[in-house]
């Protein structure tokens, strides 16, 4: 790992034109599975279940169980052609993948094959310099999900070397969409960006349509990257390389970049591209060969015959499409303006992936520059300091709470930090927080000027030095003031209460 | 006549009428056909298992019914369930070493249904292993022998279920059939067999063998007895994707209705040309034809229609079966449930996977696996697989255009009478063209029945009539055939079995 | 004759995941041979203007509302399986990789 000799990036660009593919599955967020009744551990009520907890015979490939199609994960597939631009086929089928794995129930995925639900679209995909491009869609498709697989013994936790490995079914059976984007021409030096900026477009439409939790770091939304290179001036496409799982949408941009630097090289080289599957490893930034491309790769497709076509009322096409929410690219602009913030404030929040999370506190009630403040900096630095991903940590109502507490003048923003805090650490919302900790600004003046009475008999030269016109002086007092009062004052009161006594 | 002797040769229906007058308990009636299993199945060999349980079950009926509570008409009423059906409470194998004791943690609708009407599970019946076969001796567990005679096939693969009703180990039983292994093993047994139409019953927990071709039906003595299963089993469950929404009417009604006969006048019977006399067993083209003479004398009217793709059927059939199979068998894999063989220490997933099914399924099973991944693979779908969907589309017109012209199809049930075990053993391709009369059915959907139509002259064994109606016609089934039954009784003077020579466990 | 040979017997064991002995291959490949020169005669009608038929009766968007059900508890789903450890199933050492 690691030992791929690289060609600089630009100068592979220079000697090769990269073409792109994308195969993104979107895990849905449905109560139950794909073709059981078992709970789906996609949906955020399940997210912590023990192995082998939602099982339901199908999804273990029980004797005599039989697949029965979800009608919501149906929905959700038309939403989501819908919104990638796709024709909705008037009649989709099921059919059974035929291959042996211990993570298959079955030992056949049930996808769709020569009859997706959804094809031939495109969408409009935004770079972080504005710059927008279109990626050609082909279809898109229903499937199921398999299990989980833990590799134990060894040194590493792979495959390789493992002495056993354990199976959980929980995942099995997970509604999932596959979207498979037309080979991306023309992406040239951005191929990098717009890789990356694909798979956040996909997300913000899932997250809009509310189909899918999207949380890449569980794997809610899985990118297998196709990248292959032709000499400039061939018509012939090159071998590629699919790049499998790679989970977060900094590695796809990473992995789209080492491919086309590894493939440069070996081309540049005399050399062969194999056409087989590669691995991103997160640590190395680097990619390792999988499984080679041969004819073991025979899945044997015939229609399910234990489902029926699927063919969806041009009503419920109709009903669905108008519910669509705007599209991505559209919906940035509004917002941009909505909100007025500059240029980089505006793509500081839409890097972060945090464009909804902003959207949906200003939509409970706090201005965008507040809403923007507490996630940009103290959200996401918790986030990160933890590992983990800012929309986890607190909802948008939470912050909007929060911000109306300051706003009112209960928690000054030090105070609201420590509110934070305990919302975070699961003690409920701001307002039970601030209860339970007390730490609300204290704002009984009897209270105040005891303690301003207190500080004023051990600094008995203050008030004259105020009165002598030396405000300044007040400071000593107001620092004594806010240590005896834990900070739970507020600083502003008490020196307008320091200032009236000396005036007195 | 010993008092079990005569509960044991008792239809289900008059059992059923006994047990809800009280003048029979369930137990009694269950503790009869326990014995007679104990007497005669150690030569049947109709049983893999048999319920430790159903004293105990009969007995909660009787209970049931003192105190007063509203029962169905089957109630109490002891029932067969062949392998291929999963049950909570019995190992389900489905007749194959992979599956030796496995024990399935929910019950297929059908048994479900069954328990819930009151009936009594005596055991699970053997069959060719995951129904793979016509004569039960693909089972891995040895083959059932046919009760007219015990040195021939029961038929298959339900050759369990047809040799318990027909031995009478039990008055009812549960079959499934997906090429005939309902109707073929009825016909050599003398006994009555009901494929549904597809859909009508359901097929959660029937472990699956040709997912498009598969249907649990009733295995029975008579008619009536079919229809009141049938009614107990049958209709709409959400389970099953392919299962029929209609509402039914009641079969055990049919039956009834049709016993008088009167459906007889007028009834158009069709007899499909290209199905010759010549590729038939003398003895059953004769009682096929006497049957169909009866028929016309009561008022019947015999016309002769055309189905040109018939023949195409079991090429088509064993091209489908094959393929869906391969699939459907793809799960006994060593991994959640079944046998595990360790080939060498250090063995691979794969190489376990593969050792394990190498020595977990029959020389069948792997044969048609083999052939039906071959169908699928790439490069012969087209040909193979594809094709015979096609012919499928071409039986169906078929079909529609005889039934354009008639009421219902009459054939024989099968070729031959029961043949000597071992006989097709070691050529597949005679075995399967045993089912030449009963695949249509299966490849288009139609519901068929077999009933008894006599003995053969030249070997004395009991051959089978089978009648065809069009999709979601089952009710006209129960009619002609219990108006055919009665009609051939009526002549025998008794029912075919009561001529059968099994007594006491000894031909 | 069919292009039935003991390589293709050998290949279709490895897509079935069969371990075949040298003289089942052997007798799969005559009996194959026999069988499929049978049924390749489906494709004397199965012309292009034939639709092909994947289910006996036709239905369409039969679908399941999504509502929890059927879930089997930890002990039900174990009860059958060769070898299992913290609630998993456990298999030995795995060659190929994941589709
Ligand atoms: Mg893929
Ligand atoms: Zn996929």
């Amino acid at each position: 790992m690691g030992r791929d000799k690289l060609m600089d990036f630009d100068e592979a660009l220079e000697r090769f034109e990269p073409v792109l593919g994308f195969e993104v599955h979107v895990e849905l967020n449905t109560r139950t599975k794909m073709f059981s009744a078992a709970p789906n551990p996609a949906h955020s009520a399940n997210h912590d279940a023990a192995p082998n907890t939602l099982v339901a015979p199908v999804d273990m490939g029980l004797p005599g169980a039989l697949p029965v199609v979800n009608e919501e994960a149906v929905r959700a597939s038309i939403s989501l052609g819908l919104a990638l631009g796709c024709d909705i086929a008037p009649s989709s089928r099921f059919a059974r993948k035929n291959y042996f794995y211990p993570d298959l129930g079955k030992n056949y995925q049930i996808s769709q094959y020569d009859e997706p639900i959804a094809f031939e679209g495109s969408v409009e995909v935004e770079l972080e310099d504005g710059t927008v491009v279109t990626v050609p869609i082909e279809r898109a498709h229903m499937e199921e999900d398999a299990g989980k697989l833990t590799h134990v013994g060894g040194s590493t936790g792979r495959i390789q070397g493992a002495e056993y490995s354990l199976v959980d079914y929980n995942r099995a059976g997970v509604p999932l969409v596959e979207i498979v984007t037309k080979p991306i021409f023309g992406a040239e030096h951005r191929a990098p960006d717009i890789a990356k900026a694909y798979v956040q477009t996909i997300r913000d439409i899932v997250l809009a349509l509310g189909i899918s939790d999207a949380r890449m770091e569980r794997g809610n939304l899985r990118c297998d990257a196709n990248v292959s290179l032709r000499p400039r001036g061939q018509d012939k496409l090159g071998t590629r390389t699919e790049t499998k799982n790679v989970n977060s949408m900094r590695s796809v941009e990473r992995a789209v970049r080492y491919e086309i630097q590894r493939q440069a090289a070996i081309l540049a080289a005399g050399g062969t591209i194999t056409q087989e599957t590669r691995h991103w490893h997160e640590d190395t930034g680097t990619t390792s060969p999988g499984r080679p491309k041969s004819d073991a790769d025979d899945y044997r497709y015939f229609p399910e015959p234990d489902l029926l076509p699927v063919a969806p009322a041009d009503s419920l096409i109709e009903e669905l499409r108008a519910a669509l929410p705007e599209q991505p690219v559209v919906r940035r602009r509004r917002l941009k303006s909505d909100w007025g913030f500059a240029d980089i404030e505006f793509r500081g929040v839409v890097n972060a992936g945090l464009l909804g999370e902003v959207e949906a506190t200003v939509a409970a009630g706090a201005t965008p520059a507040a809403a923007r403040k507490w996630w940009m900096s103290e959200i996401s630095r918790i986030a990160n300091a933890d590992g983990r991903e800012p929309g986890e940590l607190v909802t948008p109502a939470q912050v909007a709470e929060l911000q109306r507490l300051v706003d009112e003048g209960t928690l000054t923003d030090k105070l609201a930090r420590q509110v934070l805090e305990g919302v975070i650490a699961g003690e409920g919302d701001p307002a039970q927080v601030v209860a339970s900790r007390g730490l609300a600004v204290v704002s009984d003046d009897t209270a105040l000027i005891a303690a301003i009475d207190e500080a004023l008999a051990a600094q008995p030269d203050v008030l004259d030095k105020i009165r002598d016109g030396k405000v300044q002086a007040a400071g000593a007092v107001i620092g004594a003031v806010m240590k005896a009062m834990r900070g739970q004052a507020d600083a502003a009161r008490v020196r307008e209460l320091i200032l009236e006594r000396a005036s007195q | 006549m010993s008092a079990s002797d005569e509960i044991i040769r008792l239809t289900a229906a008059d059992l059923a009428a006994r047990l809800s007058g009280g003048e029979m308990s369930s137990v009694e009636a269950t503790r009869a056909h326990l014995d007679r299993i104990r007497e005669v199945d150690g030569d049947v060999h109709a049983f893999l298992h048999v319920n430790e349980r159903a004293l105990e079950v009969a007995a909660d009926i009787d209970r049931r019914r003192a105190a007063g509570e509203e029962l169905g008409p089957l109630a109490g009423v002891p029932l067969a369930i062949k392998d291929v059906l999963v049950t909570t409470d019995m190992p389900s194998t489905s007749g194959s070493r992979i599956l030796e004791g496995y024990m399935s943690p929910y019950d297929a609708t059908v048994v479900a249904r069954s328990r819930a009407a009151g009936l009594v599970p005596l055991g699970k019946t053997n069959m060719d292993e995951f129904a793979m076969g016509s004569s039960t001796e693909h089972s891995a567990y040895g083959p059932t022998r046919n009760p007219w005679d015990l040195e021939r096939i029961p038929g298959g693969s339900g050759g369990g279920s047809a040799a318990a009703v027909a031995a009478f180990e039990a008055p009812l039983a549960l079959g499934s059939d997906t090429g005939g292994s309902i109707r073929q093993p009825a016909h050599v047994t003398g006994t009555v067999g009901m494929k549904p139409t597809y859909g009508g019953v359901s097929r959660y927990g029937a472990i699956a063998l040709a997912s498009s071709l598969d249907q649990v039906g009733p295995v029975t003595r008579t008619v009536l007895d079919a229809g009141l299963l049938h009614d107990v089993i049958g209709g709409h469950d959400p389970h099953d994707a392919t299962s029929l929404e209609e509402s039914w009417p009641s079969f055990a009604a049919a039956a009834r209705d049709g016993a008088s006969g009167e459906v007889l006048r007028g009834l158009r019977v069709g007899v499909i040309s290209e199905l010759p006399d010549s590729g038939f067993q003398p003895g059953v083209s004769s009682r096929f034809r006497a049957a169909l003479d009866a028929m016309a004398a009561q008022g019947a009217e015999i016309v002769e229609v055309s189905a040109p793709h018939f023949e195409y059927g079991v090429a088509a059939y064993y091209l489908i079966l094959p393929a869906e199979a391969s699939s459907n068998l793809a799960k006994f894999d060593s991994v959640r449930f079944g046998m595990r063989v360790i080939p060498h220490a250090g063995a691979t997933v794969e190489e376990v996977m593969a050792a394990t099914r190498e020595a977990g399924f029959g020389e069948e099973v792997k044969r048609r696996v083999i052939l039906g991944t071959y169908a699928l693979s790439a490069g012969y779908y087209d040909a193979y697989y594809g094709s015979a969907q096609k012919v499928r589309t071409l039986i169906q017109s078929d079909f529609d255009a005889a039934f354009a012209q008639v009421d219902v199809l009459a054939t024989p049930s099968a070729p031959t009478t029961a043949f000597r075990l071992g006989e097709k053993l070691d050529d597949p391709l005679q075995m399967y063209l045993n089912d030449v009369t009963t695949i249509p059915a299966n490849l288009a959907g139609v519901p068929g029945i077999s009933i008894p139509a006599g003995l053969a002259p030249e070997d004395g064994l009991p051959v089978g009539i089978q009648f065809l109606a069009p999709a979601r016609e089952d009710a006209r089934l129960y009619r002609v055939g219990a108006a055919v039954e009665a009609l051939l009784v009526d002549e025998w003077g008794g029912p075919l079995l009561d001529r059968m020579p099994l007594r006491g466990g000894v031909a | 004759m069919s292009e039935i040979t003991p390589d293709l017997v050998r290949h279709l064991g490895v897509l079935a995941r069969i371990q075949l002995s040298e003289g089942e291959v052997a007798r799969l490949t005559g009996q194959l041979d026999v069988i499929v020169d049978n049924i390749a005669k489906v494709s004397e009608v199965a012309t292009a203007d034939v639709v092909a038929t994947s289910h006996p009766i036709p239905l369409q968007n039969v679908f399941r509302e999504d509502v929890p059900a059927d879930v089997l508890t930890i002990e039900q789903v174990l009860q059958n399986a060769p070898e299992a450890a913290d609630n998993r199933f456990r298999v030995t050492a795995i060659l190929g990789e994941e589709q």
